[in-house]
């Protein structure tokens, strides 16, 4: 147990730290909110302005972005296990005494913090896109991110494990990003899309962290506007919610764990 | 294969029993035997694909075996692979640097993988660091590292959790002589004060020198393992080499008048007499076909391997893929 542990903090504890060593990274990762605040403050409410329940479409697209960076960054952790292959610093870590778990662990946890930083500074210029964000919120909304990355990364790791080579996982996983994203109801509510795409979306386990989240900002009262998620005549509840994608994410992490046990 | 020279002194540090490794019908490593005592150099030698990686991976418990046991400090390979892992270093051919990180962090790094108390750690980063000569360099970024500089920083960070045995897998490769030689300093250091035992992997006799026995490996067996010395010394007299144009009729003569054996590679042709200063007048005098040039030199480890393999060691493995002749060695 031990070496499960200490496999997942000190394997995080680099990823943060290339992280925080890496200039470019961490620019982009705040060029990107501020971007973000850029293209959607200035065009898109002029053009889109408001929705069924008054909720405009900022509104409705901002908790969406957020779990798009979480999910793309959390993705980034295959792409981190593949590099370090690729640069040979993965026989360093796996000829250590730590556990196979920990170390993908670590990789999930480093992610997931990497990740965190980013939504931190989205969140930081929700004020000035008109969203409503308090104390209580983002108390609330930091423990689903983290839900929501520590599961998407088990598939991203799992990739790295069957592509090995660092631009087949890269190519992979921008592959996968756009169905992920585009098929959780980042920019459209999944219940009034065509049949076909909510039933993709459904079925896409990024939708409930992006109904998630969304709840969480916005209140639960978004399904009456036709904003939320319904399943089979059920709408979901931000419990229900991070439920499934916790118990998607187990099945993913638990995969990953496997694979990568039995292939390093 | 049968019993191969001395067992070392005392127990034995690695001790390795009738270790098989097949990938699909290829048997990679074959039935090797051998111990390794504490403070012991031990080598590895032989052409790239011999079986020398693929040994060093087992040992280190990164790749399991599918014949026979393996166990370094007396825990078992596959068994008890986390204790194994505690109480070996490794180098390996490939650089497995941070380039990313600093020296230091890429050390610290290691330190926390491997646990280490935190006053172990400092004192033994500091030591480590001052000895491969990078301690005034440890802030920078390892990508500004030269190659010989990023395999001091390797053998530095190998040692950091003091270990029992450092695996050095072709520690040579790519560095020029005289980073090999301030490397070989420092590791004759740690054995002399640490008692540290060393098993390295290597295809340049040089390297293979400095080893205190030597197992030469070919086509996944050991075929000779000796004291580097002893390997020689089996070597009879002196080793004549002519360049011919026609290096097979050359051969015949020489096998026909002389009722020797030579080995041909490429144009060379090469042969073992008593006494090559006697040998030589006599033999020009009657030699029948063209000559290009003629040596005669005391035997090194190259020509034990020819000897022992039919080969030499740089070229690539022959088509049949089968030593040639071995039968004289066996009997050590």
């Amino acid at each position: 147990m031990i070496e499960v542990y200490r496999g997942a903090w000190v394997v995080a504890y680099r990823e943060v730290l290339r992280f925080v060593r890496d200039r470019s990274r961490v620019a982009a990762s705040i060029i990107f909110p501020l971007l973000f605040l850029a293209i959607f403050g200035a065009g898109f409410t002029n053009i889109v302005g408001v929705m069924t329940g008054g909720i405009d479409l900022i509104q409705f697209m901002y908790p969406g972005l957020i779990a798009m960076a979480v999910v793309t960054g959390a993705l980034a952790a295959g792409i981190s296990v593949a590099t370090d292959r690729e640069d040979g610093f993965l026989r360093e870590i796996l000829v250590a005494p730590l556990s196979r778990t920990g170390i993908i662990l670590g990789k999930s946890v480093g992610a997931a913090a990497v990740g965190l930083t980013q939504t931190v500074l989205l969140l930081a210029v929700g004020p000035l896109l008109g969203v409503d964000l308090s104390f209580s919120v983002i108390i609330r909304l930091v423990p689903i991110a983290v839900i929501l990355s520590l599961a998407v990364s088990g598939l991203g790791i799992l990739i790295s494990s069957y592509v090995r080579s660092q631009h087949g996982v890269q190519m992979m996983i921008q592959l996968l990003v756009f169905p992920l994203v585009f098929l959780a109801g980042v920019f459209f509510p999944v219940d009034s899309v065509p049949v076909w795409m909510e039933i993709l979306s459904k079925a896409n386990p990024v939708t409930y962290g992006v109904d998630a989240i969304r709840q969480v900002m916005l209140g639960s009262d978004l399904a009456s506007a036709g904003l939320g998620v319904t399943v089979f005549g059920h709408t979901m509840a931000i419990t229900e919610e991070v439920l499934v994608v916790g118990a998607l994410g187990s099945i993913l992490f638990a995969a990953a764990a496997w694979k990568f046990t039995r292939t390093e | 294969m049968n019993r191969l020279a001395s067992t070392p002194a005392g127990e034995p540090v690695i001790d390795v029993d009738d270790l098989g490794r097949r990938f699909g019908d290829l048997d990679a490593v074959r039935g090797v035997t051998f111990q390794v005592g504490q403070g012991e150099v031990f080598g590895f030698l032989g052409p790239n694909g011999a079986g020398k990686t693929t040994t060093i991976t087992m040992l280190c418990t990164l790749l399991r075996p599918t014949s026979g046991t393996a166990s370094i400090a007396g825990l078992d390979t596959v068994s008890q692979e986390r204790a194994v892992r505690r109480s070996i270093g490794l180098v390996f051919q490939q650089p497995t640097l941070d380039e990313a990180l600093t020296a230091e962090q890429n050390l610290r790094f290691h330190a926390y993988a491997y646990g280490l108390e935190a006053d172990v750690r400092e004192r033994q980063i500091r030591r480590l660091l001052t000895m491969v000569e990078l301690w005034k360099r440890r802030a920078d970024d390892v990508r500004s590292f030269s190659g010989g500089m990023r395999r001091r920083l390797e053998i530095a960070r190998g040692l950091l959790h003091e270990p029992r045995v450092l695996f050095l897998d072709e520690p040579s490769v790519g560095l020029d002589p005289q980073t090999r030689r301030r490397i070989w300093e420092y590791l004759d250091e740690l054995r002399a004060t640490d008692g540290l035992t060393i098993f390295l992997t290597t295809h340049y006799m040089d390297e293979a020198e400095n080893c205190d026995r030597i197992a030469v490996i070919d086509h996944g067996q050991i075929v000779a393992l000796d004291t580097p010395e002893r390997l020689k010394g089996a070597m009879s007299g002196d080793l004549i080499t002519i360049v011919s144009p026609s290096p097979t009729a050359a051969a015949d003569q020489v096998r026909v008048r002389h009722g020797l054996d030579p080995t041909i590679v490429d144009d060379s042709v090469t042969f073992q007499v008593p006494n090559g200063e006697d040998f030589l007048p006599g033999f020009i005098r009657t030699f029948q076909l063209p000559l290009h040039s003629i040596s005669v030199r005391r035997p090194t480890l190259d020509d034990v391997f020819l000897e022992l393999t039919g080969h030499a060691i740089r070229e690539e493995a022959s088509s049949d893929g089968r030593p040639k002749k071995s039968s004289r060695w066996r009997g050590r």
